[in-house]
């Protein structure tokens, strides 16, 4: 609170500052309080956690935890398991993307498409659906008598097997980069590049490469900042391997002792923040040296013909995704047929019956759906209603102060979902002032959930606004139109389809999120993301399974009718369309 | 219609000065230009007037309204101005019909249907775009959309409609066109306008009088005719029309505002400024601004050169001859010269004036 109160202090000093002069422009910038207390204060009030130790400033849980083993055990891992998942998703999805992206391979909807599941599939899925498909038990591979014989390891449960889950779920973050980059190139820089002589490996190595290093930069530290707080892969995984990350320790330690480790807890967090934020300024330094405008005609896609190769390449891109996507997929809805788990499937004695004990008869998966469903849709209805005026004053009316949140937004992102659940606990477990627990409700999930995805939603809009000319603002205003008319009749409309965007993509991610719920959800307030994750742990893999291939559909279905309707929508609804 | 004053009107953003001490009267239903290179301040000196910036110091008044001085803490917004404003964007909302687009000013007054209709009707007319009132502005022409966006200005009734760069998007056929549109809609409704160009040409065809810009400065406001045949200094003569400034000495000033000049090796007769006239330091200072109509190839004249450069522009060349090692004379000539051959030159007119006037400044 006392940050609040200086931050009232700064308005005033600010706002004169700007060209806004007249009263209904000052009313805009008090949006940005709320914005500051759903997601900045609480990062706030953590890291006082760690430096307080009972009132009193102290550096005793610095001390604690910095110097036990476990902790730089667990960073030692998340740190191998990033960078390796990092490497993976770079080679996946810069082969991709390059493909894709620069020459004539047919279908290329429908690969971008296919190619966008994984993202949006929760991990915790996709590590089922992993371990589903190999091992000894797995319903597919004994179908086929193919499973290892009883009683060897799993080879997932182990750093590499987490590394390649990392890899592969994060390989559609570089892919998006990285294309949205390549289609920047302008034609005329490769042409002339051909004209001068370059052809083949040189093209690609000496032009093509470093133009595109931007977005490969960018893409590389995305990938690595988010494998870093992933907490579904690691948990599925890393948990029964007894091979901690940083994320899956925090989450161990407060599940096994409770509110009494917060402190420890709040210094682990500010470890992996550090980490995370290295990467971010590795990222912008690396960026900060190459400034490569590019000139020309934007617009017209290069096509680099592989001529004979093409089949041969159209068969390896479409192979990658069976083995990634579709194989992974059958074998969680193999294990979500069998009668009971280790069964061996066959087409006389598959069952629907875990469909229906979760769709009709639990009343926990009924209430997660039930949950998730309204979580996520509220989340991005009240983001979109809040990011299009925050786009609008961080865009139009600029100054010190809204610079400063459009950074400090990042972070409650950048952040591992398990940091922030630990810091709406912190802030909400008794709100000052009120007095009033939001700990146990679904309020606080919720309050996460805003806080987590601003970005995303916001992101588009603010894009939108800066791409949109003044002029059209100021030939309304010029018409006599004042703020809140223009908002409506100009503004609105003309942001609305990247809004949608950015609606769509907060739904689709928080829908079956668990990292954040992990530690906020409580008994009648589990979210989807919690079932799967609480049914596994508890041996119901069956059920488990079940789940996860309904939540799957779900995005499937709904990724497909935007898709579907993407000729229908204005350019950039559809976020895997550029 | 009203007309316009600026006064002292000063302009910083950050450290840079855009305009400084900028005065400016324009009478009611006058056709000013702005006119300057990039950069010198024209455009915000229109966003002034329209209220999308504040002045720093000075103050503007529309119609006898003070609509902003800092001073007195006066600063009427945009949408209470009542300005119509013309882009070079054409800023057409998209999303709107072009009916809609025209109409948006009434629509905000709250005006009803039927008299809206009635006067968009009107206004689309005007512009020759009456068949176009339900199509989307993405299926117009440029020129089109900019007559649409004129029709927005128009139908509101402004106290003065302001065109910032409005036909730099356009090709060069649509702009003479579009030139006499605008000329035009200035005659039907008698609207004070003001046209901000870089674009001389464009300038001088349609404006009553001319403010040219430089650095944040007004360096001279005439009608067309009088920056042309008498720039005020170097920057007017050298920015207005293809014309050439050279530094000269030995000038007599005669009765009646002509003078003699002495150019190569022969004296020419020219018109002088009187303020330099009447200066004491007229041969420190003096250029002569020589126009290419001015000088024609005349074998037996005595003022000699060399053919430099020759460059047909259709139905005429130009020439440019060089009289001695610092002079280069601009002419017209009706038929092609080689580079390198001799030629006389007569000097018909010129005009001499202070050539460092306004450069400490």
């Amino acid at each position: 609170m006392q940050a609040t109160g200086r931050l009232r202090g700064a308005l005033p000093g600010i706002m004169t500052r700007s060209t806004g002069n007249r009263s209904s422009d000052r009313l805009l910038y008090w949006l940005l309080l709320p914005v500051f207390v759903i997601s900045i204060l609480p990062i706030v009030r953590l890291a006082f956690e760690g430096v307080f130790v009972g009132g009193v400033p102290s550096l005793d849980y610095f001390r604690d935890v910095l110097g036990s083993g476990a902790t730089w055990q667990a960073t030692a891992n998340s740190l191998y398991t990033a960078g390796l998942g990092t490497i993976i998703s770079l080679l996946i999805g810069g082969a991709f993307a390059f493909l894709v992206a620069l020459t004539d391979v047919r279908a290329k909807a429908a690969l971008v498409f296919c190619f966008m599941i994984p993202m949006m599939i929760p991990p915790q899925i996709t590590a089922l659906s992993w371990v589903q498909l190999t091992g000894p038990s797995s319903a597919l591979l004994n179908a086929f008598g193919m499973a290892p014989p009883m009683g060897s390891p799993q080879p997932l449960y182990s750093a590499e097997g987490i590394a390649l889950l990392l890899g592969i779920q994060h390989a559609s973050i570089v892919f998006l980069t990285l294309r949205a980059n390549l289609r920047m190139i302008p034609r005329e820089q490769i042409e002339a590049a051909r004209l001068a002589g370059a052809r083949g490996g040189r093209l690609w190595w000496q032009i093509i490469l470093p133009l595109t290093s931007p977005g490969l930069i960018a893409g590389t530290a995305m990938a690595f900042v988010t494998a870093l707080g992933n907490f579904g892969i690691p948990a599925m995984l890393g948990i029964p391997a007894n091979y901690p990350t940083l994320p899956t320790l925090i989450y161990q330690k407060l599940a096994g002792f409770g509110p009494s480790v917060l402190g420890e807890v709040s210094v682990l967090a500010m470890l992996i923040g550090a980490i995370a934020i290295c990467g971010v300024a590795i990222h912008h330094r690396l960026l900060a040296n190459r400034d490569y405008r590019l000139m020309g005609m934007v617009g017209r896609p290069l096509d680099i013909r592989l001529g004979a190769r093409r089949s041969l390449v159209e068969t390896v891109l479409w192979a990658a995704l069976i083995a990634i996507l579709v194989v992974p997929l059958m074998a969680l809805i193999a294990t979500s047929l069998v009668p009971a788990f280790g069964v061996k499937l066959d087409f006389t004695n598959f069952s629907f019956d875990a469909f229906n004990q979760v769709l009709f008869v639990q009343p926990s998966t009924i209430r997660a759906f039930h949950n998730s469903f309204l979580l996520s849709v509220g989340a991005a209805v009240m983001l979109v209603l809040v990011c299009l005026p925050l786009a609008y004053v961080m865009v139009r009316k600029p100054s010190k102060l809204t610079k400063l949140i459009n950074l400090l937004i990042e972070v409650p992102y950048a952040l591992p979902g398990v940091v922030l659940a630990i810091a709406c606990i912190l802030l909400f477990i008794k709100i000052p002032v009120i007095e009033i627990s939001l700990y146990g409700t679904l309020g606080i999930i919720f309050i996460a959930y805003l806080a987590r995805f601003l970005v995303i939603a916001l992101r588009p809009v603010m894009n939108s606004f800066t791409q949109l000319d003044p002029a059209l603002e100021e030939a309304a205003q010029a018409c006599g139109a004042g703020l809140g008319r223009r908002l409506r009749d100009v503004l609105l409309p003309l942001a609305a389809p990247s809004a949608a965007a950015g609606a769509l993509l907060v739904f689709l991610t928080a829908f079956n999120e668990l990292t954040v719920s992990a530690l906020l959800w409580s008994a009648g307030n589990e979210t989807l993301g919690v079932l799967i994750f609480n049914l596994d742990d508890s041996g119901d893999t069956v059920l488990a399974s079940a789940v996860a291939v309904l939540v799957v559909l779900v995005v499937i279905a709904l990724m497909s009718c935007f898709q579907l309707a993407s000729r229908r929508l204005p350019k950039g609804v559809v976020p895997w369309q550029t | 219609m009203a007309d316009i004053n600026l006064s002292r009107i000063t302009k910083c953003f950050g450290d840079y000065r855009a305009l400084n001490q900028v005065s400016l009267d324009i009478s009611d239903g006058e056709f000013v230009a702005l006119l300057g290179p990039s950069g010198c301040g024209k455009t915000t000196l229109l966003r002034l007037m329209a209220g999308f910036e504040e002045p720093g110091e000075g103050q503007i008044s529309i119609g006898g309204q003070v609509v902003a001085d800092p001073a007195k803490g006066v600063m009427v917004s945009p949408e209470d101005r009542n300005l119509g404003i013309v882009f070079q964007s054409y800023a057409l909302w998209p999303h709107m019909s072009v009916s809609r687009n025209v109409g948006y000013p009434l629509e905000v007054r709250g005006m009803n249907r039927a008299d809206r209709d009635r006067r968009i009707s009107e206004a689309l007319d005007i512009v020759a775009l009456g068949p176009y009132a339900d199509r989307s502005p993405a299926e117009l022409s440029g020129g089109q959309r900019q007559r649409v966006a004129l029709a927005r200005c128009l139908v509101m009734e402004p106290r003065a409609v302001l065109l910032d760069e409005p036909l730099a998007n356009l090709d060069v056929h649509l702009r003479e066109t579009m030139q006499q549109a605008f000329l035009d809609f200035h005659r039907r409704t008698g609207a004070t306008m003001i046209y901000v160009t870089h674009d001389q040409a464009e300038a001088m065809a349609m404006a009553d009088r001319i403010a040219v810009m430089d650095k944040g400065h007004i360096r001279q406001m005439a009608a067309p005719e009088t920056l042309y045949r008498e720039p005020a200094d170097h920057m007017v003569a050298g920015f207005v029309g293809a014309g050439s400034v050279l530094p000269i000495t030995g000038v007599e000033v005669e009765n009646g505002g002509t003078c003699s000049v002495k150019l190569g090796d022969t004296r020419i007769a020219a018109r002088v400024c009187p303020k330099l006239a009447s200066s004491g330091h007229i041969n420190g200072q003096a250029g002569l601004c020589l126009r290419p109509e001015d000088v024609w190839v005349e074998d037996e004249a005595p003022l000699r050169g060399k053919v430099e450069d020759c460059v047909y522009l259709g139905g005429r060349f130009r020439l440019s001859v060089r009289i001695d090692d610092e002079h280069t004379l601009p002419v017209y000539a009706n038929r092609r010269a080689r580079v390198g051959e001799p030629v006389g030159l007569k000097v018909a007119d010129g005009w001499v004036f202070d050539r460092l006037a306004g450069e400490v400044a």
